[in-house]
């Protein structure tokens, strides 16, 4: 049951935007969700969702891989629309028994509608094309400059990229923990809602030491392995610009560029 | 107290693209009283077997039957199936969480609804029954060795008073000492109460010196049901899924194929000792008569 689960939502497949450098995806995603609030327009809603299609084609993933980062946020996009269309001001279109739906209201559900799915369409690119390890390297390489203010950039690295591998792992020891107690009569499901706390206890205990034990494992394995932090520690893969990577900054701009001139002009 | 499985399929991941048919068309019954063993390669499907006994696992075809009851019927109960069918998992220790050792024993006959007498009264029969000393009742069990925090977990499923008492690779992970030593427990602990049960091992030598009926799994049917003697026979096809006989059994081989005429269906070290001597014996009169005769 736990193991349904699929963490992360990494698409292996070739392609353009697969092989593209994390950073550039890291920071292009971004780029673009600034850019879903820049725009105004119906142009530039357009203009995004051309954008967004061409991208999703290159990327080969199939397009229902993308909606299904929509299914979770479907509800908070149901309140959204449903209280803008009818609680919002202005000029009325349409009464239904007291409740008004006006004009403005009509466009800000709207609006907020394809930002929101845009938004989540957009990350799920990212996702859906890059592994979570790549990610974390990006971020590593784009947070090095606040090294100068002292913050443990490696540190934080190093930490999220041994979480991201265990998960699976712990995962897997509670599953394999929660069949063990409730072979021995444990019930996680009947109660209230502090019996069902109470009966955590047998799950939760047993997989705090068996996450220390492993810590305490992995720590002593790195430290034989003279890992002594991030001074003078090199990559055996770094990541390193190449020509693709240079023209998708170029593109990025120039969709950005377009953004804004768009927000000036109409 | 029988469990019949019949026509048993599982699949993990039913309808993705990493479906895994993980048991294919089980048909077993398990009579009382029978101490079993369950033999397999790694992914061979022991481990999900095992976790259809006590309902933990739901079958995705066949039924599994418990006294005639089916266990996956709306009304079964399956709690009271768990303190029949007593399941201890691999690496039991990893469930320990009490504050002490006793507390964590009680923690299955408190589940079924005892009274707190009874309750001790079990985890205390228990203990001794794994043969954990006293001193060590009211200690954190995380202080406790990995051979005696094993036994504590082990306890903690016999407080639950099963007739049966199935256990994946009690022996993993311990030394040869400590291997006995759990062996040599449960052997007596059947012994004394007649409970069934079934070992799941990958050493062919402790399944060997202990068990009345070998069932060798093969990438999740059923390959070999039988004696271990008739099991054994079999080694080079059990070489050929990554499993083999008892290194006793290629012993007495290798001293037929030399000329010793040895029986060669021999599975424990006991009666291999035991047929040596014998045809030595044999030799030893046969040269003795034959020197008397050469004297006269």
């Amino acid at each position: 049951m736990l193991r349904d689960i699929t963490l992360g939502q990494y698409y292996q497949t070739e392609s353009v935007i697969h092989k593209l450098d994390p950073r550039v995806k890291l920071i292009a995603t971004i780029c673009f969700i600034i850019s879903l609030f820049v725009v105004k327009s119906w142009i530039g809603y357009a203009v995004a969702a051309v954008f967004l299609a061409v991208v999703i084609r290159l990327s080969h993933v199939p397009f229902k891989y993308m909606v299904k980062g929509m299914r979770a946020i479907v509800f908070i996009m149901l309140i959204t629309v449903v209280f803008n269309l009818f609680l919002t001001p202005g000029e009325v279109l349409v009464t239904v028994w007291k409740i008004k739906i006006t004009r403005e209201g009509l466009q800000q559900a709207v609006t907020m509608a394809v930002r929101l799915s845009f938004l989540i369409v957009g990350s799920s690119v990212m996702t859906l094309t890059t592994t979570p390890n790549s990610l974390t390297d990006a971020m590593e390489r784009l947070m090095k400059p606040l090294k100068v203010f002292k913050v443990p950039v490696h540190e934080v690295a190093m930490m999220m990229s041994i979480a991201l591998r265990f998960i699976p792992i712990l995962l897997e020891e509670t599953d394999k923990i929660m069949k063990a107690q409730i072979a021995r009569g444990a019930d996680f499901e009947s109660g209230n809602l502090i019996k069902k706390a109470k009966a955590m206890v047998p799950l939760l205990v047993p997989l705090f030491i068996s996450a220390f034990r492993r810590a305490n494992d992995l720590a002593m394995a790195m430290e034989a392995r003279c890992y002594r932090g991030g001074e003078h520690r090199t990559k055996m893969k770094p990541l390193k610009y190449a020509a693709r990577d240079r023209m998708a900054y170029g593109v990025l701009a120039a969709y950005f560029a377009v953004c804004i001139v768009i927000r000036i002009y109409l | 107290m029988s469990i019949i499985l019949d026509h048993v399929n599982y699949v993990y991941g039913g309808d993705t693209a990493l479906a895994v048919h993980a048991l294919k068309d089980i048909n077993l019954v398990i009579p009382d009283g029978q101490f079993i063993g369950l033999i397999g390669h790694t992914g061979s499907g022991k481990s999900t077997l095992v976790q259809h006994l006590n309902g933990l696992i739901k079958p995705t075809g066949g039924s599994i039957y418990f006294n005639g009851e089916d266990i996956h019927a709306d009304d079964y109960d399956k709690k009271k199936l768990r303190s029949k069918v007593g399941l201890v998992f691999q690496y039991p220790e990893h469930q320990l969480f009490e504050i002490d050792v006793f507390s964590d024993v009680c923690f299955g006959p408190r589940n079924l609804g005892l009274s707190r007498q009874e309750t001790e009264l079990r985890a205390y029969a228990a203990l001794k029954q794994v043969g954990l000393e006293d001193e060590y009742f009211y200690q954190s069990p995380f202080d406790l060795s990995g051979g005696q925090k094993r036994r504590v977990a082990i306890a903690g499923v016999l407080a639950m008073k099963p007739d049966i008492l199935v256990l994946d690779e009690p022996t993993a992970g311990l030394d040869p000492k400590g291997r006995d030593e759990i062996l040599d427990q449960i052997a007596k602990l059947k012994e004394e109460t007649g409970i069934t049960v079934i070992l799941v091992s990958h050493s062919m030598e402790d399944v060997a010196k202990y068990v009345e009926r070998i069932i060798v799994m093969n990438q999740g049917a059923v390959m070999y049901d039988d004696v271990p003697r008739e099991v054994f026979k079999h080694y080079r096809e059990l070489e050929e899924v990554g499993l083999a006989a008892p290194q006793v059994t290629y012993i007495m081989q290798a001293l037929h194929k030399n000329g010793m005429p040895v029986q060669t269906d021999v599975t424990t070290i006991a009666e291999a000792k035991d047929e040596i001597l014998r045809v030595l014996d044999g030799q030893m009169r046969v040269t003795e008569q034959m020197q008397d005769l050469g004297a006269m």
